[in-house]
């Protein structure tokens, strides 16, 4: 490892990686008056997360559930209406914390779209030497480092090296952008459906590596994907989203085996099976989800959920230790005044 | 059940002054009556190319087809004109992937069903409204008299898609042809789709062809699975076959491959490579340079079609009896 750029552990492996604390993002919809704001997408509101070392937490939920929203914040790429985040023990963006350049450093990102995440004008070695470089590293190095980095996610440097992007194929346009999420040695590395446009051969080579990189660098993967087979098996933690809100989270094994929540229950069994035999019979859950501009009061789910009360619609349900899981509803919350609640 | 569809030899060939792309190398099957027929494959492997070409969707200036495409008897490739508008709708009919640029966004989806209707079928105004209705109700789209004065752009991802599927099948088309309909769609959405798909099929006695990438959805929605590699298929059989013993490593590859429950901490079984270039025919079986297997026997010319069981056809030379699991 080299002095220029690594950052060693600060706090021990007990201090949380990154520590969120009521995130919210809302974005105004021109449209009024005089173009001023009357409405607002409500894509994260009032969030918060931890994220251990070494973890892979999974990020689960439906188009407009504020997924993408919250990794976006987690890199400062979109700026919270309100919220605080702590990178191992250091606050961002405060007087006495880590600057956004700093959090960035140490926190890397892969997007969906291979393609529209490179730069088409730039070789592939230039795309991955040019971070480092811009934090200092000589021309030399960097690039030395970047062929190194291309030979890690199984492409040959001789033959890749000198390709312009649009000569990859989206596998290897893909392995590309891991490697450059790598190239600054980050700690935590955001996957927005990183593997979600591979065709399914590609897809488990893809896996496969990320699951090596992860114990060679010592990485923490926030691993965001519609897929939940996929998310299963990744991830040590699964967090469940809806409409802007952590609806459970949990133990991968707690969330896949005894989801409390009946939106994850819902989602879940709304997977198709690979058995002829036990085809689905009926819809877990009608409907789409509901527009993020103007959320359900109380409980987001409850205009889908087949137990809804009146209290869903009056409270909001907060997250509640269960034991195995933290989870969003009121049948879960002792005295809450649900007819089912404990 | 009868037969619907015959597809024999099918190649189908984009030429353009720069290149030349082989999409469809041979593709032969039948399809009957009330039979749903899954078409699984990856990106660039021929099988939207197969199902555009039974409505001669593509351009016709630098397509070439040759082979046999017979619907009910009739032949499809020669048809031009006022033949294959016949065809188009009132025969054979089809959704798409994103129903949200399929319909056009400045008609309601009222006008855009009667429009339809009225074009194919000479019915008045009043009663193409009607007959308009009595569709979103059999796609099970709630209060369809307010849906019909909605445009595209105020319903949601799913609803859409029922909107479409109405639209396909307002002129009692025989053939339904689905290319990824649900594949945008959200995971709960998804599931109402494709059992709509599976219920209208029974109900009106459809054909229908079912296109995916997804081995989930190809095994929610049909009777059997056809698997299609650099533009052929290599295997076809029923979905009991295909799931429970499928012979071509390539099939034998994806299933493997695609992650599913319980796989947690397993390394996947990945197919090293990555799909042929189609500038040229292939001479030889076109996944030899991924297969585990290969013999000199599989670069010696590509492998026929040939039976493996009752309705289950392999195009390996390999004694796939004896390959492991």
């Amino acid at each position: 490892m080299d002095s220029v750029l690594s950052v060693t552990d600060r706090g021990g492996p007990i201090q949380p990686l990154l520590l969120a604390k009521d995130l919210r993002k809302h974005f105004p919809i021109p449209g009024g008056l005089l173009g001023r704001a009357t409405k607002v997408v409500r894509a994260v509101d009032d969030l918060s997360l931890s994220v251990a070392k070494g973890e892979t937490l999974g990020v689960v939920g439906e188009s407009g559930c504020g997924k993408s929203t919250v990794a976006r914040l987690l890199m400062r790429l979109i700026q919270p209406d309100k919220g605080t985040m702590v990178l191992d023990g250091d606050p961002v963006d405060e007087p006495h914390g880590i600057t956004v350049n700093e959090l960035r450093r140490q926190v890397q990102m892969v997007f969906q779209d291979s393609y529209a995440s490179l730069n088409p004008r730039l070789t592939i070695v230039e795309t991955l030497a040019f971070a480092p470089k811009a934090h200092g590293l000589a021309n030399a190095e960097a690039r030395a480092r970047s062929r190194d980095l291309l030979a890690k996610v199984g492409l040959d440097p001789n033959n890749f090296a000198d390709r312009y992007p649009h000569e990859l194929s989206g596998g290897q346009r893909q392995r590309v952008n891991i490697a450059r999420a790598l190239a600054l040695r980050p700690r935590l590395v955001i996957l927005d459906e990183a593997v979600s446009a591979l065709d399914k051969s590609v897809e488990a080579q893809v896996l496969n590596m990320l699951v090596d990189l992860k114990e060679e660098f010592g990485l923490t993967y926030i691993f965001i994907s519609h897929d939940l087979n996929v998310v299963q098996y990744l991830s040590d933690r699964v967090m469940v989203m809806y409409l802007g809100k952590i609806v459970e989270i949990g133990a991968v094994e707690a969330i896949y085996g005894n989801p409390q929540h009946p939106y994850t229950r819902a989602l879940l069994s709304a997977r198709p099976t690979m058995d002829p035999r036990r085809r689905t019979k009926e819809a877990p859950i009608q409907g789409d989800p509901p527009n993020p501009i103007d959320p359900p009061s109380g409980c987001r789910f409850r205009t889908r959920c087949p137990f809804a009360e009146d209290v869903c619609a009056r409270a909001e349900p907060l997250l509640t230790d269960t034991g195995a899981q933290d989870v969003a509803c009121h049948m879960r919350i002792r005295g809450s005044g649900h007819t089912k609640a404990p | 059940m009868s037969g619907l569809l015959e597809v024999k030899d099918l190649h189908v060939t984009f030429v353009t002054p720069d290149r030349t792309v082989h999409a469809v190398n041979g593709v032969s099957f039948e399809l009957k009556r009330g039979e749903t027929l899954g078409i699984l494959g990856e990106s660039g492997s021929g099988k939207s190319v197969t199902l555009r070409s039974i409505l001669k969707l593509h351009p016709e200036h630098r397509t070439r087809w040759s082979g046999s495409i017979r619907l009910e008897g009739d032949e499809v490739l020669p048809m031009t004109g006022s033949a294959l508008a016949n065809l188009r709708g009132n025969r054979v009919s089809m959704i798409f992937q994103e129903p949200a640029t399929a319909f056009d966004p400045v008609f309601t989806i009222g006008q855009q069903i009667t429009e339809t209707i009225r074009r194919h079928t000479g019915k008045s105004e009043a009663d193409a409204w009607k007959r308009a209705k009595e569709l979103l109700e059999l796609v099970r789209i709630p209060s369809p008299a307010q849906r019909l004065k909605a445009y595209p752009h105020e319903m949601s991802g799913g609803m859409r898609q029922r909107a479409m599927i109405a639209l396909a099948l307002s002129c009692n088309p025989s053939l339904l042809l689905a290319d990824e309909p649900t594949t945008a769609l959200d995971a709960t959405v998804q599931i109402q789709v494709l059992l709509l798909i599976r219920e209208l099929q029974r109900e009106l006695d459809l054909g229908v062809i079912f296109v995916t990438h997804d081995i989930g959805v190809a095994v929610e929605v049909s009777d059997r699975i056809g698997v299609m590699y650099a533009g052929k298929l290599v295997e076809l059989g029923g979905v009991e076959q295909m799931v429970d013993a499928p012979r071509h490593p390539y099939t034998r590859g994806l299933l493997a491959s695609t992650v599913h429950g319980g796989m947690r901490g397993q390394r996947l079984e990945a197919i090293p490579g990555a799909p042929p270039d189609l500038a040229e025919v292939p001479t030889a079986c076109s996944f030899a340079p991924r297969c585990k297997y290969v013999e000199a026997q599989c670069l010696a010319g590509p492998p026929a079609l040939t039976a493996a069981a009752e309705g289950h056809l392999v195009r390996c030379v390999g004694r796939v009896d004896s390959l492991a699991a």
